[in-house]
């Protein structure tokens, strides 16, 4: 507990922890945006989502190291992931979209077993990053470092959401997508081609985790099995939030990020992802026992 | 399958295995790992199967039955601190065979039992979810649990425990078998009679319809603590045996691996999910697949493995017995379906 | 089974019952009383707020006022399944019966001993709970079907099955969420004769919600009406019948 001392004796760590948590929590948001799209449109929980993001940033590395700008890696992996979650859907998720919610489950988390083999028989296990280029702003007296890519990053993932947001509100394809959320048998009757509605709602969503996944390479690291964890926190989220307003998955993802700087921090970085693991379990718990109470149950 | 005929084949199975050591002995490490599966097969189908829990965290009881083992086994005879701290090698920490068989006479069972009172604390908070929270928040516990175990120091952390070393005096290879062997005699006896009995109605009206077995007056929330308890208490066996059998105890790669986690509803699920012998058939058949995608696929294997899951669940999600059941109904008979002849001749007096 | 001795106080006294849904008001200050062995109806307009109390008595959610007493002892808190072993059972609207399994299987997972201790529950079913399945099915007209996937019965079928499955589990007092609808006509008279010769031979209390004015008005000894979830109007079924206001409640004139 000595590093609690620290940060009692040295508030201005708490700023270095706030804002370090603010940066990737958008990041968990935006991949967030994406699992609560899918569900909400297709009821299906996505497992794959962390292995979406895994492979924007290795389509980013990739372009890197052909000698591309690494902010070329966001639209470039964007429109990757997009065709990949086209070809995923017309592959395999069709079949299951009116399934069973535990096959979703198994059908999603093989395609990400396969994924996360896949990168690490390619690009082996090591953890990687890019050089972005951009320089680091040091405040209070060098105590707080920032990089600015960490702020870059921050700031195209808000505009990313909102981009999304403003798509499903105004385009008549994001309004058919809503219907279908709604009530996709009325939405078919109504003229809805509603197997295109899914393969778009999927392919954006991997769209989404893959500029994502680029903004990760840039400002931190990512290796093949960096993917679960996404995932579980996406899923936390979505929970936490619930699947239709943007604003509190926003607000959910920059909290669950701070909550895991100050969790690394004070027990100990080799605890920081049990701390994960172990906060989705207890939210399902709380929520449980909330839910209890007036005899329902969490489903 | 007639339970009788049923119960005759279970026997012909469990006395084929007594014969390994003699006709298979340069394999015998892989048919251990056979039993063993089979034994994670059938208690995950218990829960995810007939109960209709589907856990993706089974794997936690597997890693609990593993290191509570070992470490009973160790504290017999050395401080478990000690031993792990020195990476459990070394020449100091020798192990007679009196001290082996008391360690794993007296370990296995309480890995075991270790593993079923986790299942008690973690159904009490977790059992009261449906669907797919109950199979994320699973999942979640067990990716925790071994990040946990890579934690702490007194099992060794993140490089991991030994399982204490035979000496050489003791064929350590044909001891490890029979107790594979045995736990799995124990377990699939223990499972079939456990599916014959009215506990399988029970768990099977939770897995149908939850709502109406309580209104019915069921005790729903003892009958599922009842089966998640049975089935973590074998696969906490199976870990423990495990653990012996692999030596080497790595918290996220053995003990608490995603990967076997993965595999064991896999088997379930390739055989036929919510049926006795589906589990069995499961295991065996995604045991060759697994053995000729080691040897053939080289490097590939998991990449292979992962398309596997997807086509399996996605295209054949009734499994062989599913797809067997459905071909020729009239071989399965329970209690409530009567005879079989009884059931055809009503059939044909309500068509005439 | 017969453990609780009759006294002067009804089977099922329901107390200045509420129940909320956010700021919705399901059911007001609902009070109604079943004699033990008597059949009552409870009728009233679509949303009026039946199911709901059924929902309420049966423990189904916790209710926001008043005392819900069964067999002289309090269930207000009692949950689902609790309250269905003290021998108060009830039926679903949207039948629910379990459809992978026979007729025959249904029968035995409604068994009583499913609710006795732990130990009973690893035993097999023996000769007599089988026999005594195949009469309630013979009761209900389903024999020939016993062995038959009870989802490919027809919906009134499933009816039936599921109020076999009712009597199976020898219960005291039987809720029934309008057993005739959806049924052929041409078997309602059947039901209803069933339905009576539960209470009659088997000593059954029924409380029965139903739309069908014939059917209700025919079995019941006594009804209870309900409108906007407020009880209107109680009393035989004559003066039911006649009762301005439930008539207006019905042809939607308030």
């Amino acid at each position: 507990m000595q590093n609690l001392q620290l940060l009692l004796q040295a508030p201005v760590f708490n700023v270095q922890l706030l804002l370090d948590g603010m940066f990737i929590g958008a990041i968990f948001a935006l991949a967030a945006i994406g699992m609560a799209l899918v569900w909400g449109v297709m009821n299906i929980i996505n497992v794959a989502q962390g292995e979406f993001v895994m492979l924007g940033g290795f389509v980013t590395l990739m372009l890197v190291e052909a000698g591309f700008h690494p902010l070329l890696g966001i639209p470039a992996a964007a429109v990757v992931l997009f065709v990949l979650g086209w070809a995923l859907y017309r592959a395999v998720i069709w079949r299951i979209v009116d399934g069973d919610m535990f096959i979703s489950l198994l059908a999603t988390f093989g395609i990400s077993i396969m994924m996360q083999q896949l990168m690490n028989e390619i690009f082996g296990a090591d953890v990687r990053t890019v050089e972005s280029g951009l320089g680091v702003w040091f405040l209070f007296d060098g105590m707080v470092t920032v990089t600015q890519v960490k702020v870059a990053a921050f700031f195209l993932s808000i505009v990313i959401g909102l981009l999304l947001w403003l798509f499903l509100k105004n385009a008549r394809l994001g309004q058919a997508i809503r219907a279908t959320a709604q009530n996709a048998r009325a939405a078919r009757i109504l003229g809805v081609d509603t197997d295109r509605v899914y393969a778009v709602t999927y392919a954006i969503n991997a769209a989404l985790c893959g500029a994502a996944g680029a903004l990760v390479v840039m400002a931190w690291s990512i290796h093949p099995y960096m993917g679960l964890p996404y995932t579980l926190r996406s899923f936390m989220i979505v929970i936490v939030a619930g699947l239709g307003n943007l604003a509190s998955v926003i607000a959910a993802g920059l909290g669950l990020g701070m909550a895991e700087q100050y969790a690394g921090f004070l027990l100990g970085a080799e605890f920081q992802l049990a701390f994960v693991f172990l906060l989705l379990v207890a939210v399902l718990v709380g929520r449980q026992i909330t839910l209890a109470r007036k005899r329902q149950y969490l489903k | 399958m007639r339970n009788r005929s049923s119960l005759i084949v279970l026997f012909l199975l469990i006395a084929a295995g007594l014969a390994g050591p003699w006709v298979a002995p340069a394999h015998l490490s892989q048919f251990s790992q056979l039993w063993l599966f089979m034994v994670l097969a059938l208690s995950w189908d218990l829960m995810g199967g007939q109960t209709g829990y589907n856990s993706f965290g089974n794997i936690v009881f597997f890693g609990i039955g593993m290191y509570a083992s070992a470490i009973v086994q160790v504290g017999l005879v050395y401080p478990v601190a000690e031993y792990t701290a020195a990476k459990g090698g070394g020449t100091e920490f020798v192990f007679s065979a009196e001290q082996l068989h008391a360690g794993l006479a007296l370990g296995i069972p309480f890995g075991g039992l270790m593993a079923m009172l986790a299942a008690i604390v973690f159904g009490a908070l977790l059992l009261g979810m449906r669907g797919h929270y109950f199979a994320i928040a699973t999942l979640g516990l067990a990716v925790a649990a071994g990040e946990l175990a890579a934690g702490w120091n007194y099992i060794g952390a993140g490089s991991g425990m030994v399982a204490p070393t035979p000496p050489d005096t003791v064929d350590s290879v044909r001891l490890i078998y029979f107790l594979s062997w045995g736990v799995a005699a124990v377990a699939l006896l223990f499972y079939h009679w456990l599916l014959s009995t009215r506990f399988r109605m029970a768990i099977n009206a939770i897995r149908d319809d939850e709502d109406k077995a309580e209104a019915l007056g069921h005790f729903t929330v003892r009958n599922k603590m009842t089966a998640w308890a049975i089935s973590a208490f074998f696969t906490g066996l199976a870990g423990a045996v495990y653990g012996n059998l692999s030596r080497f105890i790595d918290p996220i790669d053995i003990a608490f691996s995603p990967e076997i986690g993965v595999w064991m509803i896999l088997m379930a699920i390739l055989g036929g999910k919510g049926t006795f012998w589906g589990p069995v058939i499961g295991t065996i058949v995604f045991f060759v697949a697994k053995e000729l995608f080691w040897t053939y696929l080289l490097g590939w294997q998991r990449v292979a493995l992962g398309a596997l899951i997807v086509i399996i669940v996605v295209f054949f999600p009734e499994g062989i017995v599913g797809w067997v059941k459905s071909r020729w109904p009239r071989l399965f008979t329970s209690p409530g379906k009567g005879d079989a002849g009884e059931a055809e001749r009503d059939r044909e007096a309500a068509h005439a | 089974m017969r453990d609780w001795q009759a006294t002067d106080s009804p089977l099922l006294d329901v107390r200045h019952v509420t129940k909320r849904f956010g700021g919705v008001v399901a059911n007001h200050d609902i009070s109604l009383s079943v004699e033990r062995g008597t059949i009552v109806g409870l009728i009233g307009p679509n949303g009026s707020g039946k199911t709901t109390l059924f929902n309420s008595i049966v423990g189904q959610h916790p209710i926001d006022a008043g005392e819900i007493w069964f067999k002289g002892q309090e269930i207000s808190r009692y949950r689902v399944d609790h309250i269905a072993r003290l021998g108060l059972i009830r039926t679903f609207q949207q039948t629910r019966i379990f459809g992978k399994m026979t007729c025959m299987e249904n029968m035995l997972v409604a068994l009583p001993e499913s609710r006795r201790h732990l130990a009973a529950m690893f035993g097999h079913g023996s000769r007599a709970d089988m026999e005594r399945a195949a009469e309630l099915l013979e009761f209900v007209g389903l024999y020939s079907k016993r062995y038959h996937e009870a989802g490919s019965l027809s919906f009134g079928q499933q009816k039936l099955l599921e109020f076999a499955m009712a009597l199976m589990c020898e219960p005291q007092m039987l809720l029934l969420d309008e057993p005739t609808a959806g049924i052929n006509p041409t078997l309602i008279n059947g039901l209803v004769d069933r339905l009576r010769r539960a209470n009659s031979e088997m000593g059954i209390t029924l409380l029965v919600i139903e739309h069908n004015m014939r059917v209700i008005m025919n079995m019941a000894e006594y009804i209870y009406c309900l409108a906007h979830g407020e009880l209107l109007a109680a009393g035989p079924p004559e003066e039911i019948r006649n009762d301005p206001r439930v008539i207006d409640a019905y042809l939607g004139v308030s």
